[in-house]
C-alpha cells in the first residue's frame, strides 16, 4: 500500500502495523477505510475506555448500562426508560444548521434503534462570546434552528437544555442532545446478530456521498481547510426518521426483529461489525445490494459513509416478508444485503467476488491507548490570584449578571422548540431548574442536562463533580429523585498531556460523585479533538452531565411558581467564598482564577437524604438551586416568576464570607432557595438540622421590589420591573426579534 | 355510539395525543385511521391532528390536501358530519379548499410554541357550542406556518357569516398586535366553513385539556372535543 493513499486516513503507523501482523497480509484499500473508520476516536473510544471504568455502572432501576445505543432504566410495570447522548461539534462549527438537526437525527435513532419511542430531548449548547462576535450569533441562530426544524417535525418535545457563552468556543461551538425514550421490556432490542441465518436488512435512507469519513473527521483538530469540508457533514431527513420511527415501533412488535442498529458514526462498516461483535458471530454481506443514491460510488463510499436515516434490521428468516409490509406502508427504501454467519468474519462481496475479509472482533475493537498526563502551566499560573475589589453598587451588578447571556430567560430558544408536543410536558421549560413529563404509565420523570466550562477550566476535578452536583439539585428541586446520568465529555485534543490531565480529573470528578449518592452511569460519550488549530487553542473543558429521576406522586412536583402563595424564604446549604469561574468574576471583574466551589461528598449524600424527606413530606411550595449567579440571582428568579418583590436579610445565610458581594454571588454547592409556610417552617427546620444541613429563614417574599439588608443596613434595592427587562429580554434584543 | 376517526398521514405527530384526550378523558370510541383507509366515511366524526404531513414538503398541509382521503373527508363534511383541524389538520383544510383563506409563515419567520388565549366569536358550531360566546380560552400554539391571510372579499364574506370563531387576544380579552403570536390578519386563530360544521384552529386543544398540563391550571381544551360529543348525543 503506498503512503498516498494511506495519507487520506488518520490510522497511525502503530496501527497499521497491528492490523498487518494481525490479518498476516497487506489490507487493501477498502479494508484500510474500514479500519479507519471503526478505529477512529468517535468511534473507538480507544483514548478513553480505560479512563471510563471508574463509573458506577449498576444500580437498582438499571437494565442496561454503557455500551449499546441506549442505557436502559426499570420505569416500573414492565415499561422502560432509555437515555442516551449525543454532541455533533464539528459538523455544527461548519454547517451549524445541518450539523445540529443530525445531531438530533443520530440521537433520536439511538433511541429508536433499542425499540423505544423517543418522548423528549434536551439540548446544551455553548458558543464563543455572545454579543461582540457575530460568527458565534450567527452559529447560535442556526443551531436553534436546526434543533427545532429536527425535533420539531419529528414531533419530539424539546423540554430543557441550556446555552453558555465563552470565548473558547468561538471556533468550536458544542451542540451536545440527550434524548429519552420510552417503550416495553420486552420490546427491547439491541445492536447484535446473535443467530447465524437471521437477515441482515438495511433500510431507511438511501447511501450517498454524505458524510463520508465523518468520524474520522470529527477525530481531528478543526482547521482552515475544514470549512469546506461540509461534505462530512449529514443531510437531514426529520420527515423520513419519522417514518423510520413508526415502523421500527410497529416491526419490533412483531417479536421477529432479532436486532436493530442505527447508522451513524462510521456507517455501514461501524454498524456491521458492532452487531457480529456483539452478538459473537460474523456478517457476510453484498455490497451491490446497499441502495445508493449514485450508482458511481465506490465500495469504500458505500462502507464509510454516515448518511443519515438509515438502520441496520436483523430479522429471522422467513418473517422478512411480514416486516417488508410495514416497511411498504411507511414508503421506506429497504433491502436484504446479507445475513449472519457463524465465521467471525466481517466479509464484504461484491457479487461473487469477496473485497473485503476482516476477524469482526479485531475491527470492532481498536486497541487502546494510553495517553501522557500533566497538570496545566495555566492551572499552575492561576494559583496566584488577586481579588477584585467589591463594587459600590450591588443592586447594578445584579442587574448586570441577570442580563448576562449565561444567566438570562433563554426563552428565544425554547418558544423555537415545540414543548408541548406528547401532551405530557409538567413543568416546561424556564419554569424550574428541571423539566418533568408525565409518563403513559402515570410516573413522571425529571430530567435535566448541566454543564459550567468555567469551573471546569480552572479546576476540572471539582468543576466536574460540581456539574453533577448542580444536575441533581435541579432533579431534586422539582421533587424527583436522582436515579440514574449519563455524561458526555468534550475536550481538546488528548495527545496533548495537559488536556489528558484535564480529561482524567473530569472523569474521577463525576465517578466519584457517582460512587458518593449511588447514581449509576448508564451511558455517555466521549468527544475530543475540540480543538483550534489556527489559534492553537483547545476548547474549555467541557463535560456535561444528565441526570433522571422520577416522580411518584403528581401533588409532590414543585417549581419556581409558588402554588399555595407561602411566602417565607429559607436559604439552604452553606455560602462559601467561591467565587472562582463564576459569572460575577468573568461577567462583572473579567477575572479568570479564584477558588472554584468544592463538592463535599458526604455533606451531598445527606443534602439528598434531607431534600427527599422535606419533598416527600410535601412542606415546600416552590424551590430553585442556586448556582450560576449566586443567591442574588436565585432570588431574582423565583420573584419573576411569583411577580413578586422579596425582603431579605444577608446576615441570615449561613455563609463563610468577608465581603457582601462573596456572600450574594459565590457560586458554592449544596445550596436551595425555598419557599414555605408558617405552618411548615418548624418541621423542615427540623428534618435539615437532623441531617446537619443549615437551614435558615432569610426573609420573604413582598411587594414589588427586591430589597437585601445587611446588619440593617441596605445593601441592594432594585425594582422588580428592572429585574424582569434585564432577565427576560436580553437574548431577543441582541437578536435583534 | 358515537365514533371520531383521528387521520394519521405520513408525519402526523399528535394523533397519538388527540386519541388519549379523547379516549381516556372523554370515554368516546376514537380510532386512529390511516390515510389510505377507504373507510373512512363510516365514522361520526373526522379529526385531522397536528404534525407535519409529508414533512411540510412543499408548503404545510398542500401534499395531504391532494391525496384520496381528502376526498371522502369532503364527502363527509359535504353530508354535515363535524371535521375538525388542528395544526396542520387546519393548513390541509385550508389547502384542500374545505375551509377558505391561507396559512402563511409567521411574521417572525420562526416557528414559535407558547401558551396564547384565544376568544370565542361564535359558538354555535359543532365545535364550539359548550364554550359560551367571548369566553376566553388558554391553549399553546406551535408552528412555523400559522398566519392566517385572506383577501378583503373573503374576510368581508367571513366577516359576515361569522366564521371567524377563534381570534387572539390578550388575558383581558382584548385583540391588539402584541396578543397576535404570528402576525395573522385581525388576530385569525381559527375559523369555520359557512355551515359550522368544519373547523379549524391552530392552537392546540388536545394539550390544554387536562389541568396536569396547563401553566394555568386550565383545562380549556376539552371544551372543542366535548361540544361535538355533546351535539352529536344531542
Amino acid at each position: 500500500m503506498n503512503n498516498n493513499i494511506l495519507s487520506q486516513f488518520s490510522l497511525t503507523g502503530k496501527e497499521i502495523k497491528a492490523i498487518k501482523n494481525r490479518l498476516k497480509r497487506e489490507p487493501n484499500e477498502l479494508e484500510i477505510a474500514m479500519f479507519d473508520a471503526e478505529w477512529s476516536e468517535h468511534c473507538s473510544y480507544k483514548s478513553s475506555k480505560n479512563i471510563l471504568k471508574q463509573f458506577p455502572t449498576e444500580g437498582k432501576n438499571v437494565l442496561l448500562g454503557p455500551g449499546f445505543d441506549a442505557g436502559i432504566i426499570d420505569a416500573g410495570n414492565g415499561n422502560v426508560i432509555t437515555i442516551h447522548v449525543e454532541s455533533h461539534n464539528h459538523p455544527s462549527a461548519i454547517d451549524p444548521y445541518g450539523g445540529a438537526a443530525t445531531g438530533v437525527g443520530g440521537i433520536l435513532r439511538d433511541i429508536i434503534s433499542v425499540g423505544t419511542r423517543p418522548i423528549a430531548l434536551l439540548n446544551a449548547l455553548r458558543f464563543g462570546e455572545f454579543e461582540t462576535s457575530n460568527r458565534s450569533k450567527w452559529l447560535f441562530k442556526q443551531v436553534v434552528k436546526g434543533i427545532g426544524d429536527y425535533g420539531n417535525c419529528v414531533g419530539i418535545p424539546t423540554v430543557g437544555g441550556e446555552v453558555q457563552f465563552d470565548s473558547s468556543f468561538e471556533r468550536n461551538c458544542l451542540v451536545d442532545v440527550v434524548c429519552i425514550g420510552y417503550g416495553k421490556e420486552n420490546e427491547i432490542v439491541l445492536g447484535e446478530a446473535k443467530n447465524v441465518s437471521d437477515l441482515i436488512i438495511i433500510v431507511g435512507g438511501k447511501t450517498g456521498r454524505d458524510g463520508i469519513q465523518g468520524a474520522s473527521f470529527s477525530s481531528q483538530n478543526l482547521g482552515v481547510e475544514n470549512e469546506e469540508d461540509r461534505a462530512a457533514v449529514q443531510i437531514p431527513e426529520p420527515f423520513t426518521k419519522k417514518q423510520i420511527l413508526e415502523a421500527t415501533l410497529e416491526s419490533v412488535k412483531t417479536g421477529n426483529i432479532t436486532g436493530v442498529k442505527d447508522l451513524g458514526g462510521g456507517g455501514l462498516t461501524c454498524g456491521l461489525s458492532e452487531i457480529g461483535d456483539k452478538g459473537g458471530t460474523g456478517i457476510q454481506i453484498q455490497i451491490e445490494k446497499v441502495p445508493v443514491r449514485d450508482s458511481n460510488m465506490s465500495s469504500m463510499e458505500i462502507m464509510i459513509s454516515e448518511s443519515q436515516e438509515r438502520m441496520l434490521f436483523v430479522v429471522k428468516q422467513g418473517y422478512e416478508n411480514e416486516i417488508f409490509k410495514i416497511f411498504d406502508k411507511y414508503d421506506l427504501i429497504y433491502s436484504i444485503i446479507g445475513k449472519v454467519i457463524k465465521d467471525k468474519q466481517l466479509v464484504i462481496k461484491d457479487e461473487e467476488k469477496i473485497i473485503a475479509k476482516l476477524p469482526i472482533s479485531f475491527l470492532a475493537n481498536a486497541p487502546e491507548i494510553f495517553h501522557k498526563s500533566k497538570k496545566p502551566e495555566y492551572i499552575k499560573l492561576m494559583e496566584k490570584f488577586e481579588k477584585p475589589d467589591q463594587p459600590n453598587n450591588l443592586g447594578k451588578v445584579l442587574l448586570k449578571l441577570l442580563s448576562s447571556p449565561n444567566i438570562s430567560s433563554k426563552k428565544w430558544v425554547y418558544e423555537q422548540y415545540d414543548h408541548e408536543v406528547g401532551a405530557s410536558t409538567v413543568i416546561k421549560p424556564g419554569k424550574s431548574g428541571a423539566a418533568v413529563l408525565r409518563l403513559p404509565n402515570n410516573r413522571y420523570l425529571a430530567l435535566k442536562a448541566d454543564g459550567n466550562s468555567k469551573h471546569c477550566y480552572i479546576d476540572p476535578y471539582n468543576g466536574s463533580a460540581g456539574i453533577l452536583a448542580e444536575s441533581c439539585r435541579n432533579i431534586l428541586s422539582v421533587g424527583a429523585k436522582p436515579i440514574a446520568m449519563v455524561d458526555h465529555l468534550q475536550f481538546g485534543n488528548p495527545n496533548d498531556p495537559e488536556v489528558f490531565w484535564s480529561f482524567t480529573e473530569s472523569v474521577k470528578g463525576m465517578a466519584d460523585y457517582c460512587k458518593a449518592i449511588e447514581l449509576p452511569c448508564v451511558g455517555g460519550k466521549v468527544s475530543f479533538y475540540n480543538e483550534d488549530e489556527i489559534e492553537n487553542k483547545a476548547i474549555k473543558p467541557s463535560p456535561l452531565s444528565s441526570v433522571i429521576g422520577f416522580i411518584d406522586d403528581p401533588l409532590k412536583i414543585r417549581s419556581l411558581l409558588s402554588q399555595k402563595k407561602s411566602n417565607i424564604i429559607l436559604s439552604i446549604g452553606i455560602t462559601n467564598e467561591e467565587l472562582g469561574g463564576s459569572e460575577y468574576y468573568e461577567q462583572i471583574h473579567k477575572v479568570v482564577g479564584g477558588k472554584v466551589p468544592q463538592v463535599d461528598f458526604k455533606y451531598e449524600k445527606r443534602l439528598h437524604d434531607a431534600y427527599l424527606r422535606v419533598s416527600e413530606e410535601e412542606l415546600i411550595d416552590s424551590s430553585i438551586d442556586c448556582s450560576q449567579g449566586g443567591i442574588a440571582t436565585a432570588l431574582s428568579e423565583i420573584c419573576i416568576e411569583n411577580n413578586l418583590g422579596a425582603k431579605i436579610n444577608i446576615d441570615s445565610i449561613n455563609h463563610n464570607c468577608k465581603r457582601h458581594d462573596e456572600m450574594l454571588f459565590s457560586e458554592s454547592h449544596g445550596r436551595f432557595l425555598l419557599t414555605s409556610s408558617k405552618n411548615n417552617l418548624d418541621r423542615v427546620m427540623k428534618i435539615f438540622n437532623k441531617y446537619s444541613i443549615p437551614c435558615n429563614q432569610i426573609g420573604e417574599l413582598d411587594s414589588n421590589e427586591i430589597i437585601i439588608n445587611s446588619n440593617k443596613r441596605n445593601i441592594l434595592n432594585v425594582r422588580l420591573d428592572e429585574v424582569k427587562d434585564s432577565y427576560e429580554n436580553k437574548i431577543s434584543k441582541v437578536m435583534r426579534d | 355510539m358515537i365514533r371520531i376517526a383521528i387521520i394519521r398521514f405520513p408525519g402526523t405527530n399528535c394523533d397519538r395525543d388527540t386519541l388519549h384526550v379523547i379516549k381516556n378523558i372523554l370515554k368516546i370510541n376514537t380510532e386512529l385511521v390511516w390515510h389510505t383507509d377507504n373507510n373512512i366515511d363510516k365514522y361520526d366524526v373526522a379529526i385531522l391532528p397536528g404534525g407535519f404531513s409529508y414533512g411540510d414538503n412543499l408548503r404545510a398541509g398542500i401534499i395531504a390536501a391532494h391525496s384520496p382521503a381528502l376526498k371522502i373527508i369532503k364527502d363527509m363534511a359535504n353530508k354535515g358530519k363535524p371535521i375538525l383541524g388542528i395544526c396542520n389538520g387546519f393548513q390541509i383544510l385550508v389547502e384542500s379548499g374545505l375551509l377558505p383563506g391561507s396559512l402563511l409563515y409567521n411574521s417572525s419567520l420562526k416557528f414559535v410554541c407558547k401558551w396564547i388565549n384565544v376568544k370565542v366569536n361564535n359558538c354555535k358550531t359543532s365545535f364550539t357550542s359548550d364554550c359560551k360566546k367571548s369566553s376566553i380560552l388558554r391553549m399553546p400554539i406551535a408552528h412555523a406556518e400559522g398566519r392566517y391571510f385572506i383577501d378583503n372579499k373573503g374576510l368581508k364574506e367571513l366577516k359576515r357569516n361569522n366564521q371567524i370563531v377563534f381570534t387572539y387576544v390578550n388575558e383581558q380579552g382584548i385583540k391588539n398586535e402584541r396578543s397576535n403570536p404570528n402576525g395573522s390578519l385581525e388576530n385569525i386563530a381559527g375559523i369555520s366553513n359557512i355551515e359550522g360544521n368544519v373547523v379549524g384552529l391552530m392552537p392546540h386543544p388536545e394539550r390544554s385539556s387536562e389541568k396536569i398540563l396547563s401553566p394555568y391550571n386550565n383545562d380549556d381544551g376539552i371544551k372543542i372535543i366535548q361540544s361535538v360529543v355533546n351535539n352529536l348525543k344531542g
